[in-house]
């Protein structure tokens, strides 16, 4: 059993760490959270993500909920911020879709182009 | 929404927005008392005796991007429609606490839905906020605490990524042995 100190150490280490991954991370992935993304799906999404994230055991990668980003009839949304720092904007993204941007745009650095809401 | 695990996520993002560092959510099953309550604290911004009073009123938000907010009182009227309630608790500089009772055997209550995908989107996506998830059942209790997932990942070497579906499973295991009397 762990102290709550020794927890809080870990996790300042672990924070340290995803420091470092947010640095080196190529792709940062964010999906919105806000109610009108929720009621959409959102959480199904993120759920898709984290599951083919995990499955094939990306690296590259930085996944976090955001809040509402203010389009509500685009929900669930998804932004993938690559490393020249441009930001793809997904709109209407379903589980199937939120899997692709992870193998097609994340592994393979091609945008899942027939999906984007916004660029840049 | 169709589970209030969704709505669950969404009050929770609103602390998360808030900057909280620590939230609770406790959830108690009463089935001798007809109650299902979810408590959500935060040591978030919090928010004034105004903006509380205004806040479960559907047209009001502090966003600057549209003008409608909607998770306090969405989540409110699906409480009122089992005969339950929301209320708030909260001050500016200390945090927030969120009440909803709602009536357990009640046909308009939703179900909990998959409150697992709710925790570990939490704990992945708002990597810095410290999470605790209690269930009370007349069976007995479980904790989660989103500090474990950085123990886990020392123990077994595993990356942050790698800790996803065993999470998931430990809270689905932990779920159901604290229903299973009850079934
Ligand atoms: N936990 C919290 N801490 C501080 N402020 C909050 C919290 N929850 C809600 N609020 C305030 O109440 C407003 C309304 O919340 P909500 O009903 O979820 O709608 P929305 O998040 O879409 O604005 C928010 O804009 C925010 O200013
Ligand atoms: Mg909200």
């Amino acid at each position: 059993m762990k102290t709550l100190e020794d927890l809080r150490a870990i996790k300042e280490k672990a924070k340290k760490e995803m420091a470092a991954r947010e640095k080196t991370a190529k792709y940062r992935i964010s999906v919105a959270m806000g109610t009108c993304g929720i009621a959409a799906g959102a959480r199904t999404v993120m759920s898709a993500m984290l599951d083919e994230i995990s499955k094939r055991n990306v690296e590259n990668a930085m996944i976090s909920q955001t809040g509402c980003l203010g389009y509500c009839d685009q929900e669930p949304m998804v932004q993938v911020t690559g490393p020249d720092n441009n930001t793809i904007t997904y709109g209407k993204v379903t589980a199937e879709i939120a899997r692709r941007i992870v193998s097609e745009h994340v592994l393979g650095d091609a945008v899942v182009s027939s999906y984007v809401f916004k660029q840049g | 929404m169709r589970e209030l695990s969704l709505n669950i996520l969404d009050i929770i993002t609103n602390s998360v927005e808030a900057e909280a560092t620590r939230v609770i959510l406790v959830i108690e099953e009463w089935q001798t008392r007809n109650l299902l309550r979810v408590r959500i604290r935060d040591n978030g911004r919090g928010m004034s005796d105004d903006l509380m009073s205004r806040v479960l009123d559907p047209f009001v938000t502090t966003r600057t991007t549209r003008s409608v907010g909607m998770g306090l009182s969405l989540f409110r009227q699906i409480a009122l429609s089992t005969d339950g309630d929301l209320v708030l608790q909260s001050a500016l500089g200390v945090g927030t606490t969120v009440t909803v009772d709602l009536r357990l055997n009640h046909l308009n209550r939703p179900p909990l839905g998959r409150i697992s995908d709710t925790v570990v989107n939490l704990a992945i996506g708002a990597l810095d906020v410290h999470f605790y998830y209690i269930h009370h059942t007349e069976s007995g209790r479980m904790i989660f605490d989103s500090f474990r997932l950085f123990g886990y990942m020392e123990e077994t070497g595993c990356g942050l990524y790698q800790t996803i579906v065993p999470m998931k499973e430990k809270i689905q295991r932990q779920l159901k042995a604290i229903h299973s009397s009850a079934l």
